[in-house]
């Protein structure tokens, strides 16, 4: 079951089938992800992109197909879903911060629950975490305190502290004003630069085109097109041509 | 007419009143905190995808809110006895308190699990939290803030009902009373002296209560919002 070999890929997507009842939302999709790349899933509304990030990290079942993350077999129903989650973090469009903790106990909470780590340890990871997003100052802070980009920041301070191998985000900026939205994009491109391996669901096309390694554009379900950067300015499918085109692409 | 009130008359039992009074505060206290324990698991059991487990939580609760509190403390008094089991009247008190507060609880409870957004579970799942953890950490403090007023209301409530404990002759503030008044004949002078113990039972109870809250919930100390 362990397929970590280096040369394998973090993530590794083969022929997925998901369906909601009778609605097919992915239809045999497959990818892959090297460590330290960085994979933009774009498309439409309802083509399949969040379903696809999911998946990943288990909280959609798939239907056929196979799914392997740090050598974890996900499509597999044994599947040891603390041991994925650890080597997995995944932040979302809505923060999810605990708001009856504070920022340091937000970040502290998951290393020592889950790695049994020293709650001092804990304690200097969360200042180091929150030093790498620019919210030093935000430690003993609550989460109402925050404004909607700093406490996604937090969010994805929370989420490194775990020391995940990949990390998934799923339209982290799509609920914030321009302004907040380049204080976290920053953030994920600072990520980017350490090496960091990610899979980002991103409608920041300028964004995907700067820093993604390479681009899968999703369509009723499939991967329509995929490719570098580049494909963004020369698609080559008609369906990837209207959808950078129709204002899509803003840097 | 006239209405002769005679209060020193009953007042000078004062010792029975005090020792009635502790006594009630005690099952109030005990039924509280095994209630709010039993609550918590029946409202836990509830929410189970196990249909026997969550189907046995809803029949203890709809069983309990749907019948007189009376009837079910003679209940665990009779049945306790009629299976040979010999119990102090204060046990099968707070037992039957016990029972009774629990389903309410679980009722209270399981609004206060579903007020927490799926988006919290998701996010602490998503950290490899277990399920318990997830539980502990996660959902019970947010979940009892955002009900800890009718939650607590409860729990006075309960003090106040657990009166009709008198009928399976614990000694606690009603049945000295119900003595006092036979004894001295003063029963308007003794009940309106209980009323008033009660009140300030009430008072020491809702007392208590906030200061818990405030231990409890450090973020509501500091920002004073509701959660
Ligand atoms: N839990 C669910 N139950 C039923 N249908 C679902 C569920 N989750 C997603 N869907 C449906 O699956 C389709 C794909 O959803 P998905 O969220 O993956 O799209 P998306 O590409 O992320 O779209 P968006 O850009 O709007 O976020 C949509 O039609 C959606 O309504
Ligand atoms: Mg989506």
């Amino acid at each position: 079951m362990q397929q970590n070999t280096s040369s394998a890929p973090i993530v590794s997507l083969r022929n997925v089938q998901k369906s909601f009842g009778p609605l097919r939302v992915l239809d045999g999709v497959s990818f892959a992800v090297e460590r330290g790349e960085v994979l933009a899933l774009i498309g439409r509304s309802g083509s399949g992109k969040s379903t696809a990030l999911r998946c990943i990290d288990r909280f959609e079942k798939v239907d056929g197909g196979e799914i392997v993350v740090c050598g974890h077999r996900v499509d597999r129903p044994d599947v040891d879903l603390r041991a994925l989650r650890q080597d997995v973090g995944i932040v979302f469009q809505s923060y999810n911060l605990f708001p009856h903790l504070t920022i340091e106990q937000n970040i502290t909470l998951a290393p020592c629950a889950v790695k049994g780590m020293a709650t001092a340890r804990a304690k200097d990871l969360a200042r180091k975490v929150l030093a790498q997003v620019g919210l030093e100052e935000k430690l003993h802070a609550y989460p109402e305190q925050l404004s909607g980009g700093q406490q996604q920041r937090a969010a994805i301070a929370r989420s490194l502290a775990m020391q995940p191998k990949v990390m998934l985000f799923d339209e982290v900026t799509s609920a914030l004003d321009p302004e907040l939205t380049a204080e976290v994009l920053k953030v994920i491109e600072q990520l980017a630069a350490d090496g960091m391996t990610m899979v980002m669901v991103t409608h920041e096309m300028g964004f995907a085109k700067g820093i993604a390694d390479r681009i899968v554009f999703m369509h009723r379900g499939k991967v329509h097109e995929t490719g570098p950067a580049s494909i963004l300015t020369t698609p080559t499918t008609p369906e990837l041509t209207q959808f950078v085109g129709t204002g899509n692409l803003k840097s | 007419m006239s209405l002769q009130l005679d209060f020193p008359a009953v007042l000078e039992r004062w010792p029975s009143f005090l020792a009635g009074a502790v006594l009630t505060l005690e099952l109030a206290a005990f039924a509280t905190v095994l209630g709010a324990l039993l609550g918590t698991l029946a409202a836990v059991g509830r929410g189970t995808h196990n249909a026997l487990i969550s189907g046995a939580c809803k029949a203890y609760v709809e069983t309990i809110r749907n019948t007189p509190l009376l009837v079910q403390i003679f209940l665990v008094y009779f049945g306790l006895a009629s299976l040979g089991l010999k119990f102090s009247a204060f046990a099968v008190a707070v037992a039957a308190l016990t029972i009774n507060v629990g389903a309410y609880t679980a009722e209270i409870m399981r609004a206060g699990f579903e007020a927490i957004p799926r988006g919290q579970i998701e996010a602490a799942e998503g950290l490899a939290l277990s399920r318990l953890q997830i539980y502990w950490h996660i959902i019970l403090l947010p979940a009892v803030e955002k009900v800890y007023p009718a939650l607590t209301s409860q729990f006075v409530l309960l003090m106040l009902a657990s009166s009709v404990c008198s009928q399976i002759s614990a000694e606690e503030l009603t049945a000295v009373a119900n003595y006092i008044q036979s004894d001295t004949y003063r029963a308007f002078e003794t009940y309106i002296i209980v009323a008033v113990l009660y009140v300030i039972l009430s008072l020491v109870m809702r007392a208590g209560f906030w200061g818990l809250g405030l231990v409890l919930f450090p973020r509501r100390r500091r920002l004073g919002t509701p959660l």
